[in-house]
């Protein structure tokens, strides 16, 4: 008459309804235990969006600036020797065949740029002046930020155009354009204003003017302290090991050829190595959070254990009861994963449009970031849900 | 319905909480089990409502010799035929008195909405109809004693027991929460009563008085 005993099968949305239970009665120590979760993730997501996101920029970088170019200098001489180039070596250089383009300039020693001629002679500000050729912005990837670049508006007077840098040593932008300044013993009218030039940041610092003029009026002796060169992308290696020898065939040793793209991927690769260490801090943070989470489900049991005995005697079964706690781990550490994942994702869109990157937040870090969420959880969870389903009836009634 | 035969509980180092009880409950009966504190009352109805093993002797409830049960099939006797009502209501906290009950159905395979329409049901069985949505915490001690009757009649089981289900109320209430517990019976479920307080004992048609973890025969009536 009797039929056979078999306990029921509880759904899923019953699961989680009954895990999530024990949640809502003490929301601030969910809160707190919850916080030290999504700090972990949060910082880890932060990171990985920021250095992806700063990854993309700079490809977008390169690709804006193309990886082709190179830039020949004198090496640093042995014994302090001052080494040069020769002053054919640009046009030299611009005989390979692969060469699309080519352009130089050249240091105008003892000469400085001063606001106006009553300035000390020592007060120079350090600001070289650079002789230099019309092709350079177009080989470098300059941009003019205001006004014009040497020799496109005809001025009675000489001009000088200078780095970004420099304009904000001397105090200059867009209005004082049309100004003078007081360069080598005569002035010079500032034509123009460049943007910071990515590939070659050296530039940022210098004026400007035109090699003619520094010729004729500032002593110019003609040799070229830096030639730059577009290649062929494709033949880039085999320019690169003929600039040397072509740019100063009689020592070659003493010329430095060096391709500017790469110091912007090295950089790159230095903040990727700073981001595996700070994705490490997070992924500390998330254990502790991790810590927090079965320290809080510990003493959930404990407080709860009449709460345990009142189900057992409703019907409950061991595993049901472990079940229980497991999946309230789980929600409390998901919770925090969650608020990590929004805050992270944030705080690297945020980052990102500060520095006009397209945002990347790769999917992997996302799920890889809840998939740890849940893995802790259910870690953290294990333990506790294995006392409360050990705890007899009796013991969890009577307490 | 429940047949104990030579149950001895012993919780080892000497304490020796139930010796040798034999009894039995007939389908529909409504019996108080009496005694004063120590007296095995407790283990009684841990032993008869299946959450603890006797030492020696045999339980059987709703047919079901529980010696021959596991872990697990204890859990489903208790889901699907017997009910329990605690001296301390045992309610959760800040939950409407509908979800309370409800949750008498949570390991009975019952899906949610059936489970809320029958713990309804079962609170107008005890005159709560009008505060479904009220949580404990809204509620008296009596209200809440007959929160705790809904949730274990939810699923309605065979065997309901009832540990001093009056012990935190009042009079007025402690009859009323008698009464309900004598409709039941009247509907059919068999109740057991455990009380130390001969009054509500003299209320109920059958008492079984415990002392020292025995059975004190019954005494003829004059």
């Amino acid at each position: 008459m009797t039929q056979p005993l078999t306990p029921r099968r509880m759904p899923l949305g019953d699961v989680v309804r009954t895990g999530g239970s024990g949640l809502r009665t003490h929301p601030l120590r969910v809160l707190l235990s919850a916080l030290g979760i999504a700090i972990g993730i949060a910082a880890m997501i932060a990171i990985v969006g920021i250095s992806s996101s700063g990854k993309a920029g700079l490809n977008a970088i390169l690709d804006r600036l193309g990886t082709n170019m190179l830039a020949v200098a004198p090496a640093k001489g042995e014994l302090g020797s001052d080494v040069t180039l020769p002053p054919e070596a640009e046009t030299m250089i611009g005989r390979i065949s692969s060469v699309e383009s080519v352009t130089a300039i050249g240091a105008v020693k003892g000469v400085n740029v001063y606001r106006n001629d009553r300035i000390p002679v020592t007060q120079s500000n350090g600001i070289t002046v650079v002789a230099s050729r019309p092709g350079l912005p177009e080989v470098v990837g300059a941009r003019v930020a205001a006004g014009s670049w040497l020799g496109a508006a005809s001025s009675p007077y000489p001009s000088v155009v200078l780095g970004a840098t420099t304009a904000r040593w001397l105090g200059l932008s867009g209005s004082n354009l049309g100004g003078q300044l007081w360069l080598g013993g005569r002035w010079f009218t500032v034509v123009g204003i460049l943007d910071p030039i990515e590939l070659a940041e050296e530039l940022d610092v210098v004026a400007f003017v035109t090699w003619e003029r520094a010729t004729a009026d500032l002593g110019f002796d003609g040799h070229p302290s830096t030639v730059y060169v577009r290649a062929q992308e494709s033949a880039i290696t085999a320019v690169h090991g003929l600039l040397a020898r072509t740019a100063n065939p009689r020592s070659p040793q003493d010329v430095r050829v060096s391709r500017p793209s790469d110091a912007l991927a090295a950089k790159a690769a230095a903040d990727e190595a700073l981001a595996g260490l700070l994705v490490g801090l997070g992924a500390v943070a998330l254990l502790v959070g991790g810590v927090g989470v079965a320290n809080t489900m510990v003493i959930s049991v404990l407080e709860r254990r009449s709460e345990i005995g009142l189900r057992r005697s409703l019907g409950a079964t061991r595993s049901q009861i472990w079940l229980q706690f497991l999946t309230e781990s789980l929600l409390l550490s998901l919770l925090g994963g969650l608020a990590g994942v929004v805050v992270g994702g944030l705080a690297a869109a945020a980052y990102a449009a500060s520095q006009q990157w397209q945002i990347v937040l790769p999917g992997w870090a996302v799920f890889g970031g809840l998939a740890a969420t849940l893995l802790i959880g259910g870690c953290a969870g294990m333990y506790p849900a294995v006392r409360a389903a050990r705890l007899s009836p009796t013991e969890a009634l009577t307490h | 319905m429940l047949e104990l035969a030579g149950v001895t509980r012993d919780y080892g180092s000497g304490v020796v909480a139930l010796r040798d009880v034999s009894l039995t409950v007939e389908r529909g009966e409504l019996v108080g089990i009496v005694g004063p504190s120590g007296s095995g009352k407790s283990t009684l109805l841990h032993v008869a409502g299946v959450l603890d093993r006797p030492t020696a002797g045999r339980v059987t409830v709703a047919g079901h010799d529980t010696a021959r049960l596991s872990d697990r099939q204890l859990s489903a006797l208790r889901a699907q035929h017997i009910g329990f009502v605690f001296q301390q209501f045992h309610l959760a906290p800040r939950v409407p008195a509908l979800d309370n009950v409800a949750d008498g159905l949570l390991y009975s395979g019952v899906r949610r909405a059936e489970r809320r329409e029958r713990a309804a049901q079962a609170l107008h069985r005890v005159d709560l109809g009008h505060r479904l949505g009220h949580a404990p915490h809204e509620m008296s001690g009596g209200e809440r004693q007959r929160v705790a009757i809904a949730r274990a009649i939810v699923s309605e089981p065979e065997i309901l027991y009832a540990d001093e289900p009056t012990g935190n109320l009042d009079s007025v209430a402690g009859d009323l929460v008698m009464g309900i517990l004598s409709q039941l019976r009247d509907a059919g479920t068999t109740v057991v009563i455990i009380t130390h307080d001969r009054e509500i004992a003299a209320m109920l048609p059958r008492q079984i008085t415990l002392r020292d973890g025995r059975i004190v025969p019954a005494q003829v009536p004059a």
